[in-house]
């Protein structure tokens, strides 16, 4: 059974958000469906399942096997959807209800569908949970959601989808939530499950690389329109609209990386030594106290002025505790790190000026990182606290200076930060860090939240700044590709160790350790994509 | 699990002795003499020492606390200088009035309050949800005592279906004793179901905008489904937590209420008490009170844990 | 306790005035406080004069909601009863944010065992409602106004106290707290600057709530005379003793719960309203 849609339209109170959407899921084929924020992925998906918010107003037509989904009484609705069209959507950790078990949320569906007993749908839920890993005996039935993590609950949300053998599966962006080895794993089990079971699969993501492994068909989508379609192969081979053409060269963009323009200094700007941080956990009972989780395990390393050093691991290695470490947010439990020389644990307020100065950093939620409530001036001056001495010219013109150094114009400095797009205010958090003239920039994850053509020129803009003005960067990120853009060195972190340093080149082509070579196989190469779907020709 | 509910007890006893310091605190060491404070200024130096004397106010002040709470403990809670009887006897006859009557009141007021949270909730921007919450808005403003003179009016005054006050005690029978607290029950409990069904239905409606849902009802169940099955239970913690506090405020609203109607209560008890500077009874009544709201608070907390399963786990 | 993501966006001030709770709540509010500032230079008649011959009369066009049992003006006492229920209210009010609020704030930013010894000593206040205060000072003090202040003052605390925490909370894993603090602010600074503007908000509200509430509570113990003692008028206290002339004079009881019906309305109606304002999320999902 296959669905088609046929030239829908959607508005939502009056605004549209699809126009003219034509495409097709046949059985047993992927059909991959692209796009930045904002171009209606989503919609079209929510669409199918009959799940629009309120108030919107839909016209054209969804066919569904011999049903007409558009206009399906509710009832109709409730028997496809959860039995012959499921969906997973993005969010693991709260597309599962919290107070319900694992195995009740399983089994809600079967009994649901096929009226099965309860204690028959908890029998079909537990080879429903095998068969997606996650076998009960090491995962009863009767945990709840957050004892899981989130790739065990995407595990979870897809044996839920799958229950009834779904003729149809719409995947949201399964996988943006979680790190690029648990990614693989995900992608993996829907592609057994289409390949098993023959079922059509609509997976709809940002990201050009996931789709070009997994797709049989791509639709590329902008604005609430349709602008590319067509076999994968042919869509990457030809890359014949502009805009899909955009969105590959942007996905696997690199700067021109030029040399720090720094004088060589002897001394690293930061030394870390032998550091440790252990987390004080939940008792176990009244005499047990919890055992203390150590999220960073005697890590060392030193960073070189002008340098440039990713920093990269699945979640939850540890690696952004490190750099709260390194910026100070947060003390070591064992071990000293020392910047230019200062060991920042047992510096004084005074001390820590020129360190604050000297380390400067760059977070990564564009929407969360300024205050909603200062002008743009306020914000990026803020820094500059550090230095009280500067009269009020002064530093307006340093203000200027960073803004101009961002390519920013001189009239956001009035302006609030919910003016700026996520890609303007990524620039101006990169103004606030540059203020007090930093030696080194540690930036987290700062491109992830931002649509790929946003990244490109974000990434452009960090390699030119390191070139002109000699900056060093921690750069973390859980995206192998970006760090391979940016960074010389790059360093592994698996379970709060770094397990492997050594330059982007070396460590990605030809990985030492275990971390290392699941982080590199786990990561889609849209390069080598495009470059098999040329050589097919 | 037997951890947490052996914290939250320890918790529970520290926050009852703190606060029965606090009670001491305020009765006994505040007023500097409480037997200056009971006679009045115009009683003589001797009538003062000897009341000192009867009262035990001449031993040092942790003595006094630790033999008070000593005493409360095995249900003795000192001897009531105006009636000369121990407080324990006054208060476990008052208590027969007025705890029934807050029970009553907190089981109508839920009653009445979560069928029609979830009613609104479950048809929310229609004509009804509308007309529903403007009542309970004004519901909120009413003050119970006021309304409770309302209603005697119309039904005992105007009607005469209701007795206007008063109280024929339990041994005149179950239901003559309820015909009395039907009143003061329900002009206690429906301000309070005016705030629970609003909290009830806000509630609902944010856990209903929550993606869990959205999963439910791409699992083919029915939006009614899913606000009782996936819904209701979410929402159950800010309720929750609304009953605990507003448990307080029936306590309070019990005592103002039985001057209203007349009822041989603990408020009559207490406003008599405070009158005859009877600081004994006082300091009594206000400790059982804090120590059942003390406890409630306990029990609301515990009930967290039973919905909730992340609550189960103690932090570290 | 959500932290909306960004507020005051362009367009409050329209969103605010667009909702009809705001409108009709400032208007009730901004009606009973200009009757109540009136009282203090005009009333239709003197309000501490006894009338005996004039005693018990119905509503008419002299009297407006006729007279009491010594012949006063229940209008006129309703007006200066204003005065006095606005007074508690709003000075229980301070005394709660004035208190509550740093403290909350300073736990939130401490972490640790200050916020642990908050929480408790928040427990404990809760443990007294402003009824229970108001007896135990009542009967070591003897009655009066302040005594309701204070009572309902505490009981305020931990209100805020625990608002402010959550709000402080929320906030101080956002990354705007942490780029603060790269730039070397002190917790005190950051507070100050960044913490306590961005729950200015969710404090407006509640303290429009809890005038709303205060002005119950007053009411409640003015009624059981625990509160504003004779002759000042308090709606409450009027309350009180219109309830023994229930049966031939009816209309005393009307006037003083219409009074203080309509100003906690208002009040409530204003809360939601500035709520909604603030939070066009929530008030997506209230209409």
């Amino acid at each position: 059974m296959s669905l088609t849609i046929n030239d829908l339209h959607l508005s939502i109170g009056g605004s549209k958000i699809l126009s003219g959407i034509s495409l097709e899921a046949k059985p047993g084929r992927t059909l991959g469906i692209v796009g930045e924020s904002g171009s209606g992925k989503s919609m079209t998906a929510l669409s199918v399942m009959q799940l629009l918010p309120l108030g919107s107003h839909t016209t054209g037509s969804i066919n569904f096997a011999e049903h007409d989904l558009l206009n399906a009484p509710d009832e109709l609705m409730q028997d496809l959807r959860g039995d012959d069209i499921a969906m997973i959507f993005q969010e693991p950790m709260t597309a599962l209800n919290p107070v319900h078990t694992i195995g009740d949320q399983i089994a809600e569906g079967i009994c649901l569908h096929t009226g099965a007993s309860k204690s028959e749908a908890h029998r079909q839920a537990a080879k429903l949970m095998a068969d997606v890993g996650l076998p009960v005996e090491r995962f009863p039935l009767g945990r709840f959601p957050h004892q899981l993590s989130g790739g065990q609950r995407q595990r979870v949300a897809i044996a839920m989808a799958c229950a009834q053998s779904p003729d149809l599966l719409i995947a949201d962006e399964p996988t943006t939530a979680l790190d690029v080895v648990l990614q693989a794993q995900i992608l993996d089990l829907l592609r057994a499950r289409v390949e098993n079971s023959g079922m059509a699969l609509m997976l709809i993501t940002h990201d050009l690389a996931v789709v070009a492994d997994m797709a049989d068909d791509l639709i590329v989508m902008r604005e609430g329109e349709i602008v590319d379609h067509g076999p994968t192969k042919s869509v990457l081979r030809s890359l014949a609209h502009p805009y899909t053409a955009k969105l590959a060269a942007a996905s696997t963009h690199r700067p021109a990386l030029k040399p720090a323009n720094v004088a060589l200094v002897a001394a690293p700007i930061v030394q870390v030594q032998n550091i440790t941080r252990d987390y004080s956990t939940p008792r176990q009972s009244l005499f047990q106290k919890g055992k203390p989780f150590r999220a960073v395990d005697d890590v060392s390393f030193n960073i070189r002025a002008g340098e440039s050093l990713g920093l990269v691991g699945a979640s939850g290695c540890g690696k952004s505790t490190l750099a709260k470490m390194i910026l100070a947010l947060d003390k070591p439990t064992n071990g000293s790190i020392l910047i230019n020389s200062t060991d920042i644990a047992t510096a004084d307020q005074a001390a820590m000026r020129p360190v604050r100065c000297a380390v400067q950093a760059v977070f990564q939620d564009p929407g969360s990182s300024f205050d909603p409530r200062h002008t743009v001036e306020r914000l990026i001056a803020e820094p500059l606290h550090l230095e009280p001495k500067l009269s009020a010219d002064e530093r307006r013109q340093r203000v200027l200076d960073a803004l101009a150094e961002v390519a920013m114009p001189a009239d956001s400095l009035h302006r609030y930060p919910h003016e700026f797009s996520g890609g303007q205010r990524q620039r101006l958090a990169l103004a606030r860090a540059l203020i007090t003239r930093p030696s080194l920039i540690v930036a987290d994850e700062p491109v992830s939240a931002l649509d790929v053509s946003i990244r490109a020129q974000i990434l452009d803009l960090i390699a030119d700044l390191r070139h002109r003005l000699g900056i060093a960067w921690l750069f973390i990120s859980h995206d192998l590709g970006v760090v391979r853009a940016i960074c010389d060195e790059v360093m592994v972190m698996d379970a709060g160790r770094i397990v492997e340093r050594g330059a982007c080149n070396s460590v990605f082509d030809a990985p030492q350790s275990n971390a290392a070579k699941a982080l590199v196989a786990a990561t889609p190469d849209l390069a080598r994509a495009i470059a098999l779907a040329e050589n097919d020709a | 699990m037997t951890y947490l509910l052996i914290r939250k007890a320890a918790w529970a006893i520290a926050t009852l002795a703190v606060a029965s310091l606090f009670v001491f605190l305020t009765m006994e060491v505040v007023p500097g003499d409480a037997a200056q404070v009971m006679l009045g200024i115009n009683a003589t130096d001797e009538a003062v020492a000897a009341l000192r004397e009867r009262l035990g106010l001449d031993l040092p002040l942790w003595q006094r606390y630790l033999s008070w709470v000593g005493g409360m403990v095995q249900g003795d809670f000192g001897t009531s200088y105006i009636y000369s009887e121990p407080v324990s006897y006054l208060v476990a006859d008052r208590i027969t009035v007025s705890l029934p009557l807050a029970i009553i009141a907190l089981v109508l007021s839920t009653a009445i309050a979560i069928p029609i949270g979830v009613w609104t909730a479950s048809r929310r921007g229609s004509m009804l949800d509308t007309v529903v919450m403007g009542i309970t808005q004004v519901g909120i403003a009413i003050p119970n005592f006021w309304f409770a003179l309302l209603m005697v009016y119309v039904f005992a005054i105007g009607l005469q279906w209701l007795p206007a006050g008063g109280f024929p005690g339990w041994d005149a029978g179950v239901f003559p004793a309820l015909k009395a607290l039907a009143m003061p029950a329900i002009a206690l409990a429906l301000p309070q179901a005016a705030i629970l069904a609003r909290v009830t239905r806000s509630a609902l409606l944010e856990t209903m905008g929550q993606d869990y849902i959205r999963t439910a009802r791409a699992k083919g169940l029915s939006r009614r489904a899913t606000l009782w099955g996936h819904a209701l239970r979410n929402a159950l913690i800010p309720v929750l937590t609304i009953m605990g506090l507003q448990f307080a405020y029936l306590l309070a609203g019990t005592i103002i209420i039985e001057n209203v109607f007349y009822l041989p209560g603990l408020g009559r008890l207490v406003f008599q008490a405070i009158t005859q500077r009877d600081i004994i009874v006082v300091e009594s009544v206000v400790m059982m009170l804090v120590a059942t709201n003390i406890i409630i608070n306990f029990i609301v907390d515990l009930l967290y844990a039973v919905v909730d399963p992340r609550l189960r786990k103690a932090p570290a | 306790m959500s932290v909306p993501e960004t507020h005051r966006l362009p367009g409050f001030r329209e969103s605010a005035f667009a909702s009809r709770s705001f409108v009709i709540g400032l208007t009730v509010t901004l009606i009973i406080c200009a009757m109540a500032a009136i009282s203090f230079i005009w009333t239709p008649y003197d309000v501490t004069s006894l009338a005996i011959g004039d005693r018990l009369q119905k509503p008419s066009a002299a009297h407006w909601f006729g007279t009491d049992h010594f012949g006063r003006d229940i209008a006129s006492m309703i007006m200066v009863g204003a005065r006095n229920s606005i007074a508690v209210a709003v000075v229980a009010v301070v005394i709660g944010m004035g208190i509550g609020v740093p403290l909350g704030c300073w736990a939130a930013s401490r972490g640790g065992l200050p916020d642990e010894a908050l929480m408790r000593g928040n427990d404990v206040i809760f443990a007294f409602p402003a009824l229970l205060s108001a007896v135990m000072i009542s009967a070591v003090f003897g009655p009066g106004a302040i005594n309701a202040i204070i009572a309902i003052g505490i009981f305020n605390i931990p209100v805020f106290a625990r608002l402010s925490r959550g709000g402080a909370l929320a906030l101080w894993q956002r990354d705007f707290i942490a780029a603060a603090r790269v730039s070397g602010k002190s917790s005190a600074r950051i507070t100050v600057e960044h913490i306590v503007p961005n729950i200015a908000d969710i404090l407006i509200v509640q303290a429009t709530i809890a005038l709303a509430l205060g002005i119950l509570q007053e009411a409640g113990l003015a009624y059981v005379g625990l509160g504003t003692q004779p002759p000042f008028p308090s709606w409450g206290r009027m309350l009180n003793e219109a309830q023994t002339m229930m049966s031939f004079a009816p209309h005393m009881a009307i006037a003083p719960g219409i009074a203080i019906v309509v100003t906690v309305l208002g009040l409530n109606l204003l809360g939601d309203g500035l709520r909604d304002a603030l939070d066009p999320k929530l008030a997506r999902l209230r209409s």
